[in-house]
């Protein structure tokens, strides 16, 4: 879009310039002139409910509402008058009529906006006397409390949950003095429980299940973590006190996600009070895992390995795509250095190395960061259910959907709830062929579409009706409407891999104009696990190891496991066995060494298991899986159990590797910044959250004839792996024990 | 599957085409069903709201919005008594207390036999001949208790099923000014919306 026109106008006194178009509110706000509103939320619909940012306009009878005038050439405005103190004053009194005064144990009290407004803008005195109409607080579902008598009635959660997550769960019933919040299901809420409404509350009056009564804010410490459940790589800001995590919320705004968090980020991170969580080294110790001192576990670790190593015995690798990347780093290392084994893999969920082959030679940005869906003009979604599996990318599409008109273009095998926000979709019964035919010339296809999408009647209301979908002809008006896009991202999940990305990528590089793509992987650090190089064939930045040098895949280890084809298997945060069942008799002969923060099927297989750290605990670095790179912050801590990181180098040292020094993330962040391609990242951007993109495109990279297809994980809003089932949260709301998908 | 009568959904289907917007049939949609059904029962909230592709949370934030949108069973003759400013200056409140206890009942309640239910509303848009009372779609205006009386009397022993020819104009007319006779079991949805002039066209 070109630079709209600007439009010169005076607030206070103080010349202004706005693009045409700005609402008077944000052209207050960019030039640091406050106009206090409570209902006014940005991105969100207009709603002037709460008469609070009432200016005075030069030829305008009346106060009127900055959040809803737009800039005029030549507008004179005060908001600095008597008239507009007296009108703040009247709408806070009036807003605190009903408004019980009980601050002092109210979870806002401390970070509400009422609260603030009051304190700068408000009356000392109050004309009404009537009696305060008080309601009993009601519980919505595990994690969303509502308090009727603190809500001040600005629709913000209502729009929140409508126009920004698309659930519509919430309602305004009654009207007048009776007027009040719904949920949708009369006395609960059937919804994604992402907390959003809670917390776009400016007052106290929806709260969380997790947090309420807990704490006061201020006797927090506020840590910007990255969440570590899915790929997308939300910051969440940990509430922590001594040492305790007691919320995570998105107050701050700071993060790529805005004003996002979904459930897991919100409230999935109560697994690190989890009873069961490991705090001590367990051995086998005749034939029972027992506890036993850190000293003895790393030292039988190390002689055993040093034992096998002597036999010539293989020894297998399988990391984490939720450890850090420190840690990755400092695991494949440990791996090919240390243990001297190129058996070293972990649970692949989308293929990443075959985007950046087939992206080889390309220059300039061919990645797009999450945040460019928000405004991206055109995304071709391919696969995947991102409503589910990588709720922050499904967040940003509905934004450009909804603020940028991004015609959306959908090929998915089945009907996912993103439907809504397409422009054409196309339901397909094989995933290949379809983009097969996509990059194909003209050739008629083979009718791989299973359906194809009728528009969906629920929408965005302020979506002109030229803007929605037509019906669809098919997958030859889908591709003809691809082809004439000039700035398109396309996104794919793991249900595609190899060959099929390449002809994506082709099809997408065929286009005339800007192409950038997306891979989706599961879980927070998948996408650092594999620039790691977490492979048995790639080291760091997807280097090839030298040929003949690599080792065997995860499944290749996994399988010969029974024939005792592995003298030794370390697993680093992964639990292989949930998707894997292994007898525990044929492990008999094998040394397994597991390393997590629960008892999983496979720390319970094993002869050794080390208690490790959750994200949220450690300081490094993550990278989500369009390739951001994000500091990780040490929120929380759990005593008795020590980062991956410093496992392993206590391990490398009971080992003999006196080089490799005390564990320091800051230094393995030098040592990847050096060593790994695409991480050569300014530190200042780094350090300070501005998310920049790691680019490890190199050159072609050679795979195994046939390398291990991602396995997504197909996790739900309320499931994440094996991690998941340690959040009380995530298995306490009823939408999370309906039947799977 | 559908709480309405065909003759009704094609009505809806007929609303549905009329405005730019589809859920901008909502509110008319919502007054027949309850002309139709006495009520917006729970079914009829589903099936409007699956007609319109709307949540049924947006349907009951409407019916919530309008007072004279009912989520409960009214009385067979729903006594409607306005009680603003032009029929209170002219004894609207008399009328309305005098209902109360005539029928024993309330704001919104329903009589036990379910005759009558009663409700304080706002201007009747009947102002000029305050004050005035409206029963299911009859209006009575200019009333005195006497009146209420008679007209309250008529409409009971209607409902006992006395002779239907009494109601016409009969016992029950209250006066030169009343504009429509008491007729409380007919043309109900007809008058809500004047839809006989709709039809027309």
């Amino acid at each position: 879009m070109a630079d709209p026109a600007l439009v010169h106008l005076t607030v206070n006194g103080q010349p202004l310039q706005a693009p045409a178009g700005t609402l008077l509110i944000e052209a207050c706000k960019q030039h640091g002139i406050e106009v206090p509103s409570f209902c006014y939320y940005p991105n969100l619909s207009l709603q002037a409910a709460c008469r609070m940012c009432l200016v005075e306009i030069e030829k305008m009878p009346k106060l009127q509402t900055a959040c809803t005038v737009v800039v005029s050439e030549g507008m004179v405005v005060n908001s600095d008058s008597e008239t507009v103190h007296r009108a703040r004053k009247s709408a806070i009194e009036f807003i605190l009529t009903n408004h019980p005064l009980d601050c002092p144990v109210c979870d806002a009290g401390g970070e509400c906006e009422l609260q603030d407004m009051t304190f700068k803008y408000g009356a000392e005195k109050g004309r009404f006397i009537e009696p305060k109409r008080h309601r009993e607080e009601q519980q919505w579902s595990p994690v969303v409390y509502f308090d009727r008598p603190r809500c001040i009635l600005c629709y913000r959660c209502v729009r929140a949950c409508g126009e920004g997550m698309d659930v519509w769960a919430l309602g305004v019933a009654n009207r007048g003095i009776n007027a009040t919040i719904v949920p949708n299901h009369q006395d609960h809420l059937e919804c994604e429980e992402c907390g959003n409404c809670i917390d776009i509350c400016p007052v106290g009056a929806l709260t969380s299940g997790a947090y309420r009564y807990q704490t006061r804010p201020w006797e927090m410490q506020h840590v910007g973590a990255v969440c570590t459940f899915c790929g997308d790589g939300c910051k969440t800001t940990l509430g922590v006190r001594n040492g305790e995590i007691l919320r995570g919320d998105n107050r701050d705004k700071s993060g790529i996600n805005g004003d996002f968090l979904c459930i897991k980020g919100r409230y999935g991170l109560d697994f690190t009070r989890h009873p069961e969580r490991l705090k001590q080294p367990l051995a086998r110790l005749n034939g029972e895992l027992k506890p036993v001192s850190w000293s003895y576990a790393l030292e039988t670790a190390a002689k055993r390995w040093r034992e096998i190593q002597k036999a010539q015995g293989a020894i297998g690798v399988i990391g984490s795509t939720r450890i850090l990347n420190e840690e990755a780093y400092t695991l494949q290392k440990f791996a090919r250095q240390v243990l001297a084994t190129a058996n070293l893999d972990h649970h692949r969920t989308a293929d990443f190395p075959a985007l950046f082959d087939a992206l080889a030679g390309r220059t300039g940005a061919a990645l797009a960061r999450l945040d460019d869906l928000k405004t991206a003009p055109a995304v071709l979604l391919v696969g995947g259910d991102p409503t589910q599996e990588h709720p922050l990318t499904a967040w940003n599409l509905r934004w450009g959907y909804r603020q940028h008109k991004t015609r959306l273009y959908i090929l998915n095998p089945g009907d996912i709830k993103l439907r809504r926000q397409a422009y054409r979709y196309a339901q397909v019964a094989a995933l290949e062929a379809a983009v097969r035919y996509l990059n194909g010339e003209g050739e008629t296809q083979s009718q791989p579409l299973t359906g194809v999408a009728e528009p969906s009647e629920k929408r965005w209301p302020q979506t002109p009706a030229s803007a929605v979908a037509v019906l669809d002809e098919g997958l030859q008006d889908f591709r003809a409407r691809l082809r004439q896009e000039q700035d398109v991202i396309v996104v794919f999940s793991g249900d595609i891999a190899g060959d099929t990305v390449r002809e994506l990528v082709a099809f997408g590089n065929s286009l005339s104009g800007q192409t950038r793509y997306i891979a989706l992987a599961d879980h927070a650090n998948a996408r650092g696990a594999a620039d790691m190089g977490l492979y048995p064939d790639l080291l760091p930045g997807y280097a090839p190891v030298a040929a003949g040098q690599s080792g065997l895949n995860l499944e290749q280890m996994l399988a010969a496991l029974p024939n005792q084809g592995l003298a030794s298997l370390y697993v680093v945060g992964a639990n292989p066995f949930r998707r894997h069942p292994v007898d525990p008799a044929a492990l008999r002969q094998t040394f397994l060494v597991v390393q997590d923060l629960f008892l999983t099927e496979t720390a319970r297989a094993a002869d050794l298991v080390f208690p490790a750290l959750c994200a949220y605990e450690k300081a490094g670095t993550v990278t989500n899986t369009s390739g951001q790179v994000q500091p990780q912050r040490r929120g929380g801590s759990c005593e008795g159990a020590k980062s991956d990181l410093e496992i392993l180098h206590r391990l490398a040292a009971a080992m003999g590797e006196t080089a490799w020094g005390p564990a320091d993330p800051d230094r393995t962040l030098q040592e990847i910044r050096a060593q790994v391609k695409g991480y050569n990242l300014p530190l200042a951007q780094l350090l300070a959250g501005a998310a920049p993109l790691a680019l490890p495109l190199n050159g072609r990279v050679p795979r195994a004839a046939a390398p291990l297809a991602p396995q997504p994980n197909r996790d739900t809003l309320f499931t994440a792996g094996s991690l998941g089932r340690y959040s009380a949260t995530l298995n306490g709301v009823m939408e999370g024990r309906k039947p799977g998908r | 599957m559908s709480p309405f009568s065909p003759q009704l959904e094609a009505r809806f289907r007929e609303l549905m085409q009329r405005y730019p917007a589809r859920r901008s049939a909502l509110v008319p949609m919502l007054l027949y069903a309850q002309d139709e059904l006495g009520w917006l029962t729970p079914e009829a909230v589903r099936r409007i709201a699956e007609l319109l592709g709307e949540t049924e949370l947006a349907v009951r934030e409407v019916i919530g919005y309008y007072s004279m949108l009912r989520t409960e069973p009214a009385g067979k003759y729903h006594v409607q008594v306005c009680t603003n400013i032009s029929c209170l200056l002219r004894g609207g409140d008399e009328l309305y207390a005098h209902c109360e206890r005539r029928l024993g009942i309330g704001h919104k309640q329903t009589a036990a036999d379910g005759v009558f239910s009663l409700e304080e509303v706002e201007c009747l848009g009947a102002c000029s001949w305050a004050p005035a009372v409206q029963v299911n779609y009859d209006f009575h205006q200019e009333l005195t208790l006497e009146q209420l009386d008679k007209i309250l009397d008529a409409y009971a022993a209607r409902a006992r099923g006395a002779d239907p020819s009494q109601g016409q104009g009969g016992a029950g007319s209250p006066g030169p000014r009343t504009a429509l006779p008491v007729d409380g079991s007919g043309s109900r949805g007809e008058a809500a919306l004047g839809t006989r002039v709709q039809e027309k066209s």
